[in-house]
């Protein structure tokens, strides 16, 4: 029989556990709302910045841009964006196997740049050339920071460090389900046809206006990938916490059972010794 | 009256949907008038101020660069960053193009100087919106 004082501690812990795990919930859950409402907000721009594009290749041959030109892949640089944080679940775990899974399987050679501290830290300890590492993104991406990592992207790709470059991170699907995708950043690719062409004066050229346009797209895609990594990050935490949650109250429920059990136990034993004393005296 | 339909966005945000009668925006090569009834055009954006009527009164953002897409009654200006002229902080704005000029005269030799000019012209755009004397 379990001993009383030992379930009562025992009960007081879990209790302490569910109110940090409640609380890491309903702060993951506030985040997810903010990071939520980031990525409805950069549709607008994304999706103009894509409609222009797609016009622009048909009319602009995209091999003479350099962040457009496909080449003779030498090396492959993947982006890994994992949290800066643990707790959340599947969450790092996820991305960091597809991406381990990835490298397996490639043959070309390949090079990292870790955004997050998690996924550096498990790469680190592996074969794998880190080419370079950020962290500190923080609860919500900024777009200044997408600029930066999508400048620095786009240096590795046009001084030949890497000659393809992909990005690996989490889409958000729902507050429960996100799914770990890699997407091909550099060299650009058109994707799809343009129903409308041809109708447009480009000032000063087609090409001027598509070479200041390329930069961009590749910041709004960085910026979009950070976005969906967050809120999933944020969604995931949401998820695990709230399993924590719940399972806190399962075992306290348990344990509380096992301790008025052994509480019953002690009293009726009690007076089963009372009555065996009173019975002796008779 | 003719009027356009003014939207600009910036990655972050929706800063404006509007209907206006005109917008002048900075141009790569130039100001450029937009009235209703232009023909469709792109075009990037420097740093600098876009200007639009609406009704009678003109009001002011800046702008950091982009691009605008111009239609006969519609206009997008798709900015890098963007700021109505009352949300401009101008002492801000005012250290920045300070600080900018300084690093640009000091010529530090690991000076980005592309990146130095590209704050001086946003800090430029910023006091010119607001309307605020440098």
């Amino acid at each position: 029989m379990p001993n009383m004082r030992d379930l009562k501690r025992r009960i007081r812990s879990v209790q302490n556990t569910q109110h940090i795990t409640r609380a890491m919930k309903m702060v993951a859950a506030a985040k997810l709302r903010r990071a939520q409402s980031q990525v409805t907000a950069a549709r607008p721009y994304a999706a103009k910045l894509q409609e222009v594009m797609q016009r622009l290749i048909v009319a602009v041959d995209p091999e003479s841009q350099p962040l457009a030109a496909s080449r003779e892949v030498k090396k492959v640089g993947y982006v890994v964006i994992t949290g800066d944080r643990g707790l959340a679940g599947g969450y790092n775990a996820n991305i960091i196997r597809l991406v381990e899974e990835k490298l397996r399987s490639e043959d070309r050679p390949s090079g990292l740049v870790c955004v997050g501290r998690k996924g550096r830290e498990y790469f680190k300890r592996r074969q794998v050339e880190m080419v370079k590492t950020f962290s500190d993104i923080g609860d919500i991406p900024e777009y200044v920071q997408a600029r930066e990592l999508a400048r620095q992207l786009i240096d590795l790709f046009l001084q030949g460090t890497f000659d393809e470059v992909n990005l690996a991170y989490t889409r958000f699907r729902s507050a429960i389900s996100q799914e770990p995708q890699i997407d091909q950043l550099l060299p650009i690719k058109s994707s799809g046809e343009s129903d409308e062409s041809g109708e447009y004066i480009y000032e000063p050229s087609p090409a001027e206006v598509l070479q200041s346009l390329l930069p961009r797209y590749c910041e709004i895609r960085v910026y979009q990938a950070l976005l969906e990594a967050k809120a999933s990050e944020h969604g995931a935490r949401m998820t695990a916490m709230d399993n924590a949650t719940k399972n806190a109250a399962e075992m306290i429920d348990k344990f509380t059972l096992s301790f008025n059990r052994a509480r019953q136990a002690a009293i009726t034993r009690e007076i089963s010794e009372i009555v065996a004393g009173a019975d002796a005296l008779k | 009256m003719a009027s356009l339909s003014l939207e600009i966005i910036t990655p972050e945000r929706l800063l404006l949907k509007a209907e206006v009668s005109s917008v002048k925006a900075p141009g790569s090569i130039g100001y450029l008038g937009v009235l209703p009834g232009h023909a469709p055009l792109i075009t990037p954006l420097k740093a600098g101020v876009v200007t639009y009527k609406d009704g009678g009164s003109e009001k002011k953002v800046a702008v950091s660069g982009g691009f605008l897409e111009a239609g006969a009654t519609r206009v997008i200006i798709l900015a890098d960053t963007a700021e109505k002229a009352e949300e401009i902080d101008v002492e801000r704005a005012r250290k920045a193009l300070e600080r900018a000029e300084n690093r640009l005269s000091e010529r530090a030799p690991d000076l980005d100087v592309a990146r130095a000019e590209a704050a001086l012209k946003r800090a430029e755009a910023r006091l010119k919106a607001a309307g605020a004397k440098h």
